[in-house]
């Protein structure tokens, strides 16, 4: 079992090395790809269309709702359903996703790390066990394990807390995280351990001082990761919490929809707002983002 | 950690192999252990917890009692599960036919770097922001007979019930599953395109190759190991599409969409049989440990050489 619960999101070979990895497209491409361009305009209508119709849906009142061609812009564009939502406590939830978000990943980026480190360099059954372990969970689909975690928390007085959301979310970034940031790892040289070792630096010492700075990239990659899913997680709040205190966005854009059903370009403007602050994100760091999720996930 | 250094000193002056071997002394297990600590209690004693409370009957509030096999029996008996069942595989298999061919040649597309692909590809990956409950409230909005896409653009055929006809909703939910992860796996993609040594292309290129042949004979046997990866997200993922097929259709019409994980929520949370509900976790995760282990077998035994073998 040990040995075969290796998924192949983990290889172990050295990646191909720097040097012969192609940074200009190939040469001989001159002639333009037609198939490909028509399918990549195609694509993009594909996204496109529905991130349009949301933006000006969410900008219509009710009447105009009904009555206009839905894929036009309104006549007369409105933020109503905007002030309408977020008089309807979205600043509390978005508060509450924040704090479950952060809780969340920066506990799991710090263990995964030092569980990354210490497979990496280390040796013995017990890292090879642990590996294993976190292999295993990689394969598994723990949503599947939700009805014990609703027992584990009822049973310690934490359901409808975010402490019963930060718990399991930290748990669940665990085994992806060791994964991508024992790849990054590996490919820190030994010899620079080495010296440090004659040097006299101690383990922890090395961790932070040598591992940390040679892997920033792939923490950062690890931690957006982490951060999106547990920011857009919605299994875990509609388990594990109930009252409106303790609502996180995606949850509140779901009981929102119950609640306004009828009001659609209000329930669209709750969409909007629940996204917006990741498309802020996505504008400022999205070099950084997507290098580092292909890295992290094509190593 | 002075007294490591003098024996590694003094070993290195009389011989080489056993200063090495001091030098790489691994670090101490324990940095290990809190990540562990945390697994084991929401990963692993859950994972054994569903298994015993499938043997047990219990509503989700009072006490859990030991039943033998009779939540097992329940649920093996329930012809929804079977659908459930059917319902997962149709979906994981129409979503992978779907995902994986687009998501490679996006990625071969967007790997290249010309400017407008630069500016396409800003836009291609917005999905991979948006939660999946604002995933499905959107299209549940967009899909609308009357106010949504299908009468926008004055297409009467896409101003169906698409979500009230359970002939279609299937289809409708892989598309959403499609829009959704797609972005993601395109990314996937674009990166192993690019980890691919520009001398095997411009070898072909002196052998006259043209774009087709090169796509066939370098581009794809050298994502084999990306393609595996893909894949087994995919697969393993259509395992935990919940939150979007909860929000869009709850299972429905009928059973037309109940998800083995929405079936095992539905029965655990809203019939409150958690034990039904634990032994539909079981099946969730033997199926889901079955899938990883056949498409690593797919991926060959001895990875390690092949790939260097490719570079």
């Amino acid at each position: 079992m040990a040995s075969t619960t290796q998924l192949p999101t983990s290889p172990a070979a050295p990646p191909t090395p720097a040097a012969t990895r192609r940074r200009t497209p190939p040469p001989g491409r001159s002639r333009p790809n037609i198939l490909g361009g028509l399918g990549g305009w195609a694509w993009l209508a594909v996204i496109i269309v529905p991130v349009y119709y949301v933006v000006i849906t969410s900008l219509k009142n009710q009447a105009g709702f009904f009555t206009s061609n839905p894929m036009l812009p309104p006549a007369e564009p409105t933020l109503d359903n905007y002030k309408l939502v977020l008089e309807n406590d979205f600043a509390k939830y978005f508060a509450n996703s924040l704090i479950v978000t952060l809780g969340s990943v920066v506990p799991a980026l710090l263990v995964s790390f030092m569980a990354a480190y210490a497979i990496v360099r280390g040796k013995g059954k017990f890292l090879g066990l642990t590996n294993n372990i976190f292999l295993l969970g990689l394969a598994i689909p723990l949503h599947a394990t939700i009805i014990p975690i609703y027992w584990m928390i009822t049973k310690a007085h934490m359901y409808d807390t975010l402490l019963a959301l930060i718990l399991p979310s930290i748990a669940f970034a665990i085994p992806i995280s060791v994964l991508i940031l024992s790849n990054f790892l590996r490919d820190v040289p030994n010899e620079l351990f080495e010296s440090m070792r004659l040097d006299g630096c101690s383990d922890w010492a090395m961790l932070w001082r040598l591992a940390l700075p040679m892997t920033k990239p792939a923490v950062i990659t690890v931690g957006i990761y982490n951060a999106l899913n547990v920011w857009n997680g919605f299994l875990f709040p509609l388990i594990l919490t109930q009252s409106p205190d303790t609502r996180v966005l995606p949850l509140s854009l779901w009981t929102f929809q119950g609640e306004f059903s009828v009001n659609i370009p209000a329930v669209l403007a709750s969409v909007v707002l629940a996204t917006l602050p990741l498309l802020v994100v996505y504008v400022v760091a999205r070099r950084q983002l997507l290098s580092g999720l292909t890295a992290g996930f094509s190593k | 950690m002075s007294t490591i250094t003098a024996t590694t000193r003094e070993q290195t002056s009389r011989r080489e192999q056993p200063s090495r071997r001091t030098l790489e002394k691994g670090p101490s297990g324990w940095l290990a252990v809190p990540a562990l600590a945390f697994f084991t209690l929401f990963a692993i004693l859950p994972l054994l917890g569903v298994l015993f409370l499938s043997f047990t009957r219990w509503d989700g509030l009072g006490e859990i009692k030991l039943d033998g096999l009779s939540s097992w029996q329940t649920v093996l008996a329930d012809p929804v599960t079977g659908n459930a069942l059917l319902v997962t595989a149709k979906i994981m298999f129409f979503s992978f036919i779907v995902q994986a061919p687009i998501s490679l040649l996006l990625g071969v597309f967007t790997a290249a770097s010309q400017k407008y692909r630069a500016a396409l590809a800003v836009l291609y990956f917005v999905p991979l922001l948006l939660s999946s409950a604002a995933v499905a409230i959107a299209f549940k909005a967009l899909l609308d007979p009357n106010f949504g896409l299908g009468p926008g653009l004055g297409l009467p055929f896409l101003a169906q019930d698409w979500l009230g006809n359970s002939d279609l909703v299937l289809f409708v939910v892989v598309f959403v599953i499609a829009w959704q992860f797609v972005p993601f796996h395109t990314l996937i993609y674009q990166g192993g395109v690019r980890q691919i040594p520009t001398s095997l292309y411009e070898a072909a290129q002196i052998d006259g190759a043209g774009r087709v042949q090169q796509f066939f004979n370098i581009t794809l046997p050298q994502l084999k190991y990306t393609i595996i990866t893909s894949s087994t997200l995919m697969v393993v993922g259509s395992l935990a599409y919940f939150d979007l097929v909860f929000v869009l259709t709850a299972g429905g019409p009928g059973y037309s969409t109940r998800l083995l994980p929405l079936h095992m929520y539905l029965t655990g949370f809203k019939a409150n049989d958690m034990g039904a509900a634990s032994a539909l976790g079981v099946i969730l995760v033997v199926i889901g440990l079955a899938l990883a282990l056949f498409l690593q077998r797919l991926g060959g035994k001895n990875r390690n050489a092949s790939q260097l073998e490719g570079a």
